[in-house]
Formats: C-alpha cells, structure tokens, sequence
C-alpha cells in the first residue's frame, strides 16, 4: 500500500508549481490542475476564486478512470486527453502517466491552443514525475514525518476539540 | 496511496467504504458530512441516480487534525452496491489506504454481504492489494432492524482477519465515528510502519 506513495519535497513542488504557471500563462488559461490519478490534488495555480479544487480533482480523476474503462471495452489502453466544452468554460485534460493535468480556460483561449500547450509540456512533467516517484521509493522513511508517531499522537486527532 | 506534501505540510489519504446495495455506505458518509463542522470538511459529492441510488461513488474530503505539523486530511469514498456497477466500483478502489466494509445485518441480505465481500477481495487483488495487508474495518449495519442476525455469527461469517467490528446505526449515526476512528488509526499507523 504505502510502498506506491508518493513524497513530494519542497523543491519539486516549487518546480511543478513553475511549470504550471508557465502553461497557464503560454495558454491563455483560467486555472491549471495537477492531479494524481487516485484523485489527490497535487499543486495547482491560476484565478481559483472559490472553486473547490479538491472535489474537481477527485471528479476528474473518476472521469478518467470511468473513460479509461470505456477505452477498453474497445480495445485501447486508455485515451490520452479529454475534452469537455461548455458555454463560457471549458477543460481539458491530459493523462500523464500516473498524473492528470487539467486546464481550465474560457474564451480567451482555445482547445487548440490548451491541447497544444499542454502536450509541450507533458514530457516535462511526467519526466519530472517519474524522478519523484524514484525518490519516493527509494528516499530513506525515517525522515517522513509520521515515523515514530505515537498512539497518544494518533489518538489526539480523534478527540474533541 | 498515501500522498505527502512537504510543501503544504499535507498527508492525504484514501478510504472506501464497500458493501452491498443499500447497505448504508452513502448513509454514513452523510452523518459524517452533516455531523462535521464546515472547516474541517469539503463538499459531499454524490454521483447518484434519479432513485438516489449511487452511480459512480460519493466523495468528501474530511480534515482530522494536524500531526507533527502536518494536515492530515482523508478522502473518503463510497462504491455503488449494486451488482451492475462493477466497472465503476472497482475503478474507486485505486490507490486505496483503507476500507470499510458495510455489511446490513438482516438476515435477508448475508447472501448479498458475502457476494460483495468476495467481490471486494477479488477487486482488491486486481490492484495487487490483499485485505489481510490492507487498514480494514468490519461495520455491522443497520443493528435497529427486527430482522438481525446476531453480531457474533456475522462476525464469524464475515470476519476474515480479526479485524475492528463495529456495530452500527448509520441513519442515526450509531457506530459511524468508530467505524471511521477504526480504519483512519489503522491507516496512519501503516504510515508510521512504512
């Protein structure tokens, strides 16, 4: 269970972060997400306002799990981008590896210009992705800060306040 | 899969609450929902039919606490019930840290208790996850019906590795905080193991 999770130091968060901000800005886009694929929200930049990002999150990686499936049912491994316009705003969303990246943009962009920035920057992110997940699975635990938790600890989180 | 952010100062977990139709997975993550004060809680997501009946799954994220610094934060998952959905119920089970297995005690519905569980086993290892390895807690739902099969023999029926069983009232949230209590603890000290 655990051996699959995933670490995140400050440093690639500050990296990812930066990627993100520049394909936000190189595609005219409102917000731009990094999801994990079990649903987690990873980091995030952009004109948030109130939107809850963890439920889009979470939404967006059932919406990729459930496309996936379809994907099978016709014999392809998965489909690499979805896309779902609306009247004023849309997102699209590409599958990188074992991350999800999802655009929001309104009309001062395009799908074409979202679907093109987007691709420009999936090696990056997934090269990024998968020296982190290198990281995770080989980066000695007894720095990760739940190692040598008490049960008092644990317990604390379930009391009253 | 657990995630930890260092730079949020973050740990986000996975939990999922499985077991067969109407058994009451969508009615405890309701209590949970309304008995949770706005700040610790996300929105309840649910992705159900016109007859209320879950579709895809149900989701909130709920905050614990902080540990160490850190915000400990569980998403908690529901899976339809019904047979037909198998599709989507095994899709949730990616990347899970704990689960809930909702059994409804009446006696009508062991056959349909031990369907899912089997189901749910099979599901698992499709991820290569194995029950006996993963936090997991046994809830005895809906312990008001007149028609009950007593806790000790669903236990010794549904049990499968001495697990917590947790005896429960999920409509009027009876046992839904010590089932949730249950697995959450199991799951943070599997990350204290790791």
């Amino acid at each position: 269970m655990t051996n699959s999770s995933i670490v995140l130091r400050e440093s690639r968060y500050h990296a990812i972060k930066a990627m993100l901000a520049r394909l936000r800005l190189d595609s005219s886009a409102r917000i731009v997400v990094l999801v994990d694929k079990d649903g987690q929200q990873i980091a995030v930049h952009g004109e948030l306002g109130d939107l809850d990002t963890t439920s889009l999150a979470s939404l967006a990686a059932g919406n990729v799990a459930a496309t996936g499936g379809m994907a099978k049912l016709i014999g392809e491994n998965e489909f690499p981008t979805l896309s779902h316009e609306g009247e004023k705003e849309s997102i699209h969303i590409s599958v990188i590896g074992r991350v999800l990246l999802l655009v929001v943009f309104d009309d001062r962009s395009t799908l074409g210009l979202v679907k093109l920035r987007s691709k420009q920057i999936s090696h990056e992110l997934a090269k990024t992705f998968t020296e982190i997940e290198e990281e995770s699975a080989t980066a000695p635990n007894n720095g990760l800060p739940f190692t040598g938790i008490t049960d008092e600890e644990i317990d604390s989180l379930f009391s009253p306040a | 899969m657990t995630f930890i952010n260092y730079a949020s100062r973050e740990i986000n977990c996975k939990i999922v609450y499985y077991g067969p139709g109407l058994c009451g997975k969508t009615t405890n993550l309701q209590y949970i929902y309304d008995s949770t004060a706005p700040q610790a809680k996300g929105k309840l997501i649910s992705l159900a039919t016109e007859a209320d009946r879950t579709l895809f799954f149900d989701f909130m994220p709920l905050e614990l606490g902080t540990v160490r610094g850190f915000k400990t934060r569980f998403h908690l998952y529901t899976v339809p019930g019904q047979v037909f959905y198998e599709a989507s119920r095994k899709l949730i089970l990616k990347g899970v840290d704990g689960v809930v297995f909702v059994a409804d005690s009446q006696e009508e519905r062991m056959d349909a208790n031990i369907e899912s569980l089997y189901n749910l086993e099979e599901n698992l290892r499709a991820y290569g996850y194995e029950l006996m390895k993963l936090p997991y807690v046994l809830q005895l739902n809906k312990r008001d019906l007149p028609n009950v099969i007593n806790s000790q023999d669903l236990t010794s029926e549904l049990g499968r590795k001495g697990e917590p069983v947790v005896e429960a009232v999920a409509s009027t949230g009876a046992g839904v905080f010590d089932t949730l209590k249950a697995v959450a603890k199991q799951v943070l000290t599997e990350l204290r193991k790791s």
